[in-house]
């Protein structure tokens, strides 16, 4: 294609290349050097992508003043906690779906989707009801029940679409080996599916990691608050600290973007796969 | 995946046990499923129809069955018609603005140039980010008062004072769709971009063999071969956008002066704030059949174009 094309449509390209690069990361890098930089060069005349002079106080504030490793840890506990039960329940329902004789698969597939299509303001209410029914508020189970069952429709979706690429004759070979129908999922479908369970697993991270609505309703206190609702409480009624606010983001975000851009080849394919959605 | 499958050696017991209970098999792995999306989808959906039709409060106590009046006062309710617009508003200019940019992003990405992997890295960046840090980078990013934006425009000449973004009723709402657009776009190019992937190569080189302009070959084979792809992602797009609820509530809390209240926080507020949960149910019910109706008016769109092109 290269050789049809003119001066004028190469610097065009370059020239959309670039913006589309300085708009998807210029804000983040900005937010990034905020965190490094002082309150009064903030607020100083002219701002400057260097930090200059650099420091970690907003870090230090973050961490001993605003108590962010609490939130880090409730994160990462139910974020790590849904990310397994997310993979569980997923792949055997996938694996149910893709290997063995179910009747209107494809309509039990469109239920499962039509649930990621709920607006979740229409769930938090009974939710919060009957969470507080079993005495669940501030606690790590009801989010991760709930993140549970966010996550499982494109879980399922994905993990099916990759299980249908898997020969038949697999299971052929299975059975003539008079392996059981969880021996056929366990040692061989899971193993040839690594790949995709851990797109899938890290998309439910990520969902779960995320998540703002159902945990600003169903916890009230740091021991059970997850980073987004603890990043939504930073701001105070007099000022906003937009230094420590840079820095909890940094610690939130930078992770995941590493970990988004390390598997980036496998999370687009995933998504693409698994239809269209968030 | 390659090569021969070789089967582990397991317990090679007689083959009757893959048959015995093989009806049962299937419900028995879907039941998990089946479990955790009834009781936090399914059961919450329609209790929430059914707490609708109640006064149920948590300050009061009350809980009894009302029939239509809470959807009798939402009908007659400013606020909720005020949010009503807003999500609108809010729903069809992210989605239009999103599919028309990530369209031209899509069609830069699928040309070959140098750095075409370091840019669609950066693309994931925004999608990556938890909404409500994207919130509070713009809150600092639109800062009345040491915000960059306002100092790069100062600069540029392009206004004489200072702005208050989202303090300022008339401005608060586009800078929400703004940040919705920032998050959400790249992702909208990438699916498009997988859609454009699709369209046959020699099918535009035999165009342009021929001389067709890079413009015919986009209005006369890439669009009408995309649209398919580019009436599901906006369908996605729209229901998505069509719940905002971090975004706003985080930047502007539904203020300045409800400028930016939505559905979905107007719905949060009545629930948490007041406690009602019957009217609060009303709300978020409402909102729940205005999706479905945009979901069925778009699955009908989309069926008369494919039956349109096939």
């Amino acid at each position: 294609m290269n050789e049809s094309r003119s001066v004028f449509q190469s610097v065009m390209i370059y020239a959309g290349a670039l913006l589309i690069l300085v708009w998807s990361a210029g804000p983040f890098l900005w937010q990034f050097s905020t965190s490094f930089q002082l309150d009064k060069a903030l607020t100083e005349g002219t701002p400057s992508l260097i930090p200059h002079p650099f420091t970690l106080e907003h870090y230090y504030n973050a961490f001993v003043e605003k108590g962010l490793h609490h939130y880090v840890l409730n994160s990462l506990v139910v974020s790590l906690a849904t990310t397994a039960l997310c993979l569980i329940v997923g792949s055997l329902a996938a694996f149910a779906l893709s290997r063995l004789d179910v009747k209107g698969r494809y309509g039990i597939l469109m239920v499962i989707l039509s649930v990621s299509m709920f607006p979740q303001i229409a769930l938090v209410g009974p939710l919060y009801l009957l969470a507080s029914d079993f005495g669940l508020l501030d606690t790590y189970t009801a989010l991760i029940i709930t993140y549970l069952a966010l996550g499982l429709p494109l879980v399922t979706w994905v993990l099916f679409g990759y299980f249908e690429t898997l020969p038949r004759e697999i299971d052929e070979a299975a059975r003539m080996d008079g392996m059981r129908v969880i021996g056929l999922l366990w040692h061989i479908i899971l193993p040839m599916s690594l790949p995709s369970l851990v797109t899938t697993g890290l998309l439910a991270f990520i969902t779960a990691w995320n998540e703002f609505l159902f945990a600003l309703a169903f916890t009230s206190d740091s021991d059970s608050q997850t980073i987004p609702v603890g990043i939504a409480n930073f701001t105070n009624q007099y000022y906003v600290p937009w230094g420590d606010i840079a820095a909890a983001s940094a610690v939130v975000t930078v992770p995941l973007i590493i970990l988004v851009l390390f598997f980036q080849r496998h999370i687009i394919e995933g998504l693409t796969q698994g239809g269209i959605k968030e | 995946m390659n090569g021969a499958i070789t089967v582990p050696a397991v317990d090679r017991t007689p083959k009757a046990k893959w048959a015995l209970p093989s009806a049962l098999w299937p419900w028995l792995l879907l039941l998990p499923a089946f479990l955790s999306l009834g009781s936090v989808s399914f059961y919450p959906i329609v209790n929430g129809v059914y707490l609708s039709f109640t006064n149920r409060s948590l300050i009061t106590q009350d809980n009894d069955f009302v029939g239509l009046a809470n959807y009798a006062q939402l009908l007659a309710d400013p606020p909720f018609w005020n949010a009503w617009w807003h999500t609108i508003w809010f729903t069809a200019v992210s989605t239009v603005l999103e599919t028309l940019i990530g369209l031209a992003m899509a069609l830069i990405l699928c040309e070959t140039f140098a750095g075409r992997g370091i840019v669609r890295a950066a693309m994931l960046v925004p999608w990556a980010m938890p909404t409500v840090v994207t919130s509070k980078m713009f809150g600092w990013l639109f800062d009345g008062q040491h915000g960059i934006i306002n100092f790069i425009l100062l600069h540029l000449g392009l206004i004489d004072q200072n702005v208050n973004w989202y303090g300022s009723p008339d401005t608060a709402l586009t800078t929400i769709i703004l940040a919705d657009v920032w998050k959400t776009t790249p992702f909208m190019a990438l699916l498009l971009l997988t859609g454009l992937q699709t369209v046959p190569k020699s099918l535009i080189e035999a165009a342009r063999m021929d001389g067709a302009k890079a413009w015919i070959i986009f209005w006369n084979i890439r669009l009408p071969l995309l649209l398919p792809t580019l009436l599901i992602a906006g369908l996605f797009r729209a229901l998505d956008a069509f719940r905002v609820f971090d975004l706003v509530y985080v930047l502007t809390g539904g203020g300045p002066a409800d400028s930016t209240e939505t559905l979905s926080t107007l719905s949060y507020k009545v629930l948490f704030s007041t406690l009602q949960f019957g009217y609060g149910s009303a709300v978020s019910t409402a909102m729940f059949i205005t999706e479905g109706l945009i979901a069925v008016v778009f699955c009908l769109f989309l069926i008369r174009q494919i039956r349109k092109t096939t």
